[in-house]
């Protein structure tokens, strides 16, 4: 409980600052705090189990068929993450309260933030994988919103842009990769594929998911190649940037490798891949963060170079190695934060970020100065500072290695060369900024100290590089040795941490890096000079290229595949699913199935011949329409036929009842139509569509043979079986559609009056031309009640009400029911707008056919609800047999009222759509039908 | 009895497929109402085709499936559904362009 409050109360807390945003700053910022310290306070009463080793999993199940659990772990490492996360970010909202000018948005400012932090915490403390890449996403997303939160400018759109692009697509591999490894062990729980790491790194597909893991480290870590996006991050407002890239966003990524380091490390894949990439992303960040000008460039180049000395930590694969990994996590957060900050300070007092203006800043805000000293010494890893001991720790570990064989020299020395770049860059973050001069057209000219509570954060920050640089023993320890223990699933081998570790090479080589550094910056002004004249790699300019690339080429293929013609879709979408269905029924060996042959009797025959016969010749007609129309009937009717030949007489009866509404609507249809069809298919074209045609037919006739001459298992017995005890009606057919699958049907005739509230909004305001003749140049008849039809209409209205009433009344039983008996019922009633025209019959008209038809879903859904007085779920049935006078023994059931209703919604729906579509066929101007 | 029936079927899919494939709406909706057919036939014989066996409890000795049947009434009622609201639409776009080209323009316009 208290984990999801961790995470949850981020989220809720974003609420308050956009609720209080008129109260003046500091009310925002107070507002903005109340969540993560809440957060603090509860994280901190977790300490002692921390500390003792244990790891707390709490959560529910979610989506247990998916592996997708909303479960949380909070063990040493996921502390010291919440930890950063939830101090920094304390300290990031206090100084931001003074960075921010007046004008902007403080109260989405803080709301970013919050969902920042609350999507990192849930990365951090969550124990289900799948729940940690959807915080992962999150975390995109909402730096997405950071990083770009001074959106009126384009370089700040642009950062963002770039930032989302790279870190989605990692999480996009990550998202494969932990899929990937769920496969591999059976589960998405962290605390079983942590322990599955032999099972994992044995199975073939351990490479894969590992590289895949990897480059979702890889980009959220800024790693070589993907470095590319953090420095254009940094046109996000400096608390953004110290927040983002000291303790979270960044450090995401490595995270991840402290995470499944049991799991995936311990193999010369990870060894290579992960020190490789560590060793080339710390001296390429170290060598570049030297030659920007750009203050906080140099500490985004700096940050780059840091995380590559971290992930190189994890790729060395010792457990030592480990240890000073997570210590140098620490170290890294707390002085990169608050070197952001005093970057933000300066930049905030003077107008500038250049470093070429910016000079001799020690006379006009020492305090700020003293705070910058040491926090970059630390950065420098000067002895008696924090990052001092992680270094010593790192350049220890960098000799141990050995996998490189002869080369084994290589890391050691690239790492002292980085460390050399370190010093220098530190140096001149020191002497550029604080001394050489005087300043050179400041902005803000004279510079001077920031508001006192806006350096609080930032002495708090260096008040602790120091504490445990001089005291790591009683500082620093128990968190370290909880966090590296989980980190490395339990195992924690021996270290010591002390300032003296008396004369060894590791400290030969911090010297070196030390005296190298000096010297590089002595040397500045040629190294600049070369600098400058070497050619200029703009990530941006090539990252937009890219895009442009792919942009173009999509286009391409978009254009190619969609001309706009429908036929072509059509054509396209048939021949592949031609493609598809041959490549799914190849592996079947033969046509032919077990069950025995029906004898062919002549009489059946005949009429499939005719209905197979009568299909064709609509298609060789269908350049004449109404001649096409009048075979298609014949189809119909046939398929009718085949529903009563092969038992299904309640098919029948339905197909019969639409066919006869359908052909009428075709009529109807017909009427503004041109008659004739003009040939304008090419003879290829025809030749394709006969193809495709005649292959789908093929296909499908081979199918249903093939299905249809096999035995199958069916779950109808069920129906069968509990028709009469559990529905009350032998008629298996309907008791099926009103009670067993009643849902389905209350959603049918939904869709029905759906459809038919559809049409009649289409038609709403429909002009169309009347033609006065017909496609054969003849006047059409005048005489629009033809007196027989007339008469024979009148007559048969009663009768075929009361035929419909027998049908309806019998359905449970018997063959009928609601559909047809409503199909029957809206037959007898155009019968009377054929004969009598729709004014004459609208003016008889008792009902409005929307009325009719909503009242129809009304009654069903009711029906289904009226069960819930009962205590029963949805639609649940009931029946009795009553006796009453003069009709006798009868039985009533509820799913009769639901049939009822079905009923209703036909005949509405039914007559809705062919009395508003013959309105139009009708005078002008078009009135609508109720 | 089984060969006949399938070859039907594939006789109405194709007849059915080539209409679709047509440029002028009414051939495409007479088009859609014959693969209609084919797909409720092709639904019932799921159920396997059997004569005399209607799935009415107390009428005969076996029953047919009533499932597919079930599932082919409704199919039915919303095809005719279907039907109408694609001629209605149809109509819809003859009344605001003018042809009866699926495309909604003359070719070569």
């Amino acid at each position: 409980m208290a984990l999801a409050l961790i995470i949850a109360l981020p989220f809720l807390g974003a609420l308050i600052p956009l609720l209080v945003s008129r109260m003046g700053r500091s009310a925002v910022a107070i507002a903005a705090a109340l969540a993560p310290a809440c957060g603090l306070w509860l994280l901190f009463s977790q300490r002692a189990a921390v500390f003792a080793g244990e790891v707390q999993i709490a959560g529910t199940e979610w989506l247990p068929q998916l592996g997708l659990n909303l479960s949380l772990r909070l063990d040493g490492l996921g502390f010291l993450f919440a930890l950063l996360i939830l101090g920094i970010g304390l300290l990031v909202i206090l100084y931001a309260r003074y960075y921010l000018a007046k004008s902007e948005p403080q109260g989405r400012f803080y709301a970013f933030l919050l969902l920042f932090m609350g999507a990192m915490l849930g990365v951090v403390l969550s124990e289900n994988m799948l729940l940690m890449l959807m915080f992962w996403e999150l975390t995109s997303l909402s730096s997405f919103l950071l990083i770009g939160f001074w959106k009126h400018r384009s370089d700040a759109r642009i950062g963002a842009r770039m930032a989302l692009a790279v870190t989605g697509g990692g999480g996009l591999a990550l998202l494969a990769g932990i899929l990937l490894i769920g496969q591999i062990v059976g589960s998405f729980e962290l605390s079983v594929v942590l322990a599955a790491g032999d099972q994992i790194r044995a199975s073939a597909l351990y490479p894969l998911a590992l590289v895949l893991v990897l480059l979702g480290v890889f980009t959220k870590s800024a790693q070589f190649p993907f470095h590319f996006w953090l420095p254009h991050a940094m046109a996000a407002p400096t608390p953004v940037s110290a927040y983002l890239h000291s303790a979270t966003m960044v450090k995401a990524g490595v995270f991840l490798l402290a995470r499944f380091y049991p799991a995936l490390a311990d193999s010369e894949w990870w060894f290579y891949l992960v020190s490789l990439t560590g060793l080339a992303t710390l001296l390429v960040g170290a060598v570049l963060a030297l030659f920007q000008h750009d203050l906080k460039g140099l500490l985004a180049y700096s940050t780059i170079s840091h995380l590559g000395l971290i992930t190189l930590l994890f790729g060395l694969d010792s457990k030592l190695a480990v240890v000073a990994a997570v210590f140098h996590i620490i170290n890294h957060a707390t002085f990169k934060a608050s070197l952001f900050m005093a970057a933000g300070i300066i930049d905030h007092e003077t107008g500038s970020r250049d470093m070429r203006s910016i000079n001799g800043l020690w006379k006009y805000m020492p305090h700020t100065a003293v705070l910058a000293m040491v926090a970059s010494s630390a950065m420098a890893g000067v002895p008696l500072l924090n990052g001092f001991l992680s270094k010593e720790m790192f350049f220890a570990e960098t000799l141990k290695q050995h996998l490189l064989g002869s080369f084994y020299w290589v890391i050691p020395a690239v790492a002292t060369l980085a460390g050399a770049f370190a010093v220098a860059y530190s140096l001149r973050f020191i002497h550029d900024v604080f001394f050489n001069g005087e300043p050179i057209d400041l902005p803000k000219y004279p510079p001077h100290e920031p508001a006192r509570y806006m350096k609080i954060p930032v002495e708090i920050l260096v008040f602790l590089c120091l504490l445990v640089g001089v005291l790591p023993g009683y500082t620093i320890a128990s968190l370290l040795a909880a966090a590296a223990t989980s980190s490395l699933n339990g195992e924690l081998p021996q270290y010591s941490l002390t300032v003296w570790h008396g004369l060894n090479l590791p400290l030969a080589m911090s010297v070196l890096a030390l005296v190298g550094g000096l010297f590089i910056y002595a040397l500045r002004k040629p190294l600049f000079a070369w600098y400058e004249g070497l050619p200029e790699i703009d990530a941006r300019v090539n990252f937009q290229r890219g895009i442009t690339i792919l942009m173009r080429i999509t286009d391409a293929l978009t254009d190619r595949l969609e001309t706009g013609s429908l036929q072509r879709y059509m054509a396209l979408l048939l021949g592949s699913v031609l493609l598809l269905v041959v490549f799914a029924l190849s592996p079947l060996e033969s046509l032919q199935g077990s069950l025995p042959a029906m004898p062919v009797d002549a009489i059946t025959a005949l009429g499939l011949g005719i209905m197979a016969l009568t299909a064709l010749l609509t298609a060789v007609f269908h350049r004449r329409s109404l001649v096409a129309l009048m075979i298609l009937s014949c189809t119909g009717l046939m398929v009718a036929l085949a529903f009563a030949r092969y038992s299904a007489p309640d098919l029948a009866l339905t197909q019969l009842s639409v066919e006869v509404v359908t052909i009428i609507l075709l009529m109807l249809a017909l009427f503004f139509m041109p008659a004739q069809v003009p040939a304008e298919s090419s003879s290829l074209r025809v030749l394709r569509d006969l193809g495709l045609a005649g292959g789908v037919g093929t296909l499908v006739a081979l199918l249903v043979y093939a299905v249809i001459t096999r035995p199958y298992q069916s779950i109808s017995p069920y129906f069968l079986e509990n028709s009469v005890p559990g529905g009350g009606g032998t008629n298996v057919v309907n008791v099926i559609l009103v009670d067993f699958r009643g849902f389905d049907t209350l959603g049918e005739i939904s869709v029905l009056a759906i459809a038919a509230v559809g049409i009649f909004a289409l038609l709403g305001g429909l002009r169309l031309a009347h033609p006065s003749r017909d496609g054969n140049g003849r006047p059409w008849s005048t005489d629009s009640h033809p007196l027989i039809l007339d008469i024979l209409a009148r007559a048969l209205l009663p009768m075929a009400l009361l035929i419909s009433v027998f049908i309806f009344l019998r359905g449970h039983n018997l063959p009928g029911g609601g559909f047809i008996a409503g199909l029957v019922t809206a037959v007898a009633l155009i019968l009377q707008y054929v004969a009598r025209g729709v004014a004459w019959t609208q003016a008889r008209q008792p009902l409005a056919y929307h009325v009719l038809a909503g009242a129809g879903v009304l009654i069903a859904t009711l029906t289904g609800l009226g069960s819930w007085l009962f205590g029963r779920p949805f639609l649940t049935s009931a029946f009795g047999h009553f006796h009453i006078p003069l009709i006798g023994e009868i039985e009533l059931a509820t799913a009769m009222l639901f049939d009822l209703g079905v009923y209703m919604t036909v005949v509405g729906a039914t007559l809705m759509i062919l009395s508003n579509i013959g309105q139009v066929s009708q005078a002008e101007p078009f009135r609508e039908v109720r | 009895m089984e060969a006949l029936f399938a070859v039907t079927l594939g006789v109405l899919t194709a007849s059915g497929i080539y209409l679709i494939l047509q440029a002028r709406i009414f051939p495409v909706v007479l088009g859609l109402t014959l693969l209609s057919y084919a797909v409720n036939l092709f639904l019932f014989a799921m159920g396997r085709l059997a004569g005399g066996v209607p799935a009415v409890i107390g009428r005969s000795a076996e029953y047919g499936d009533p499932l597919p049947q079930a599932l082919v009434l409704t199919a039915i009622v919303i095809g005719f559904a279907m039907t109408a609201f694609v001629v209605v639409l149809a109509l819809r776009s003859l009344g605001e362009t003018g042809t009866d080209h699926v495309d909604g323009q003359e070719p070569g316009k």
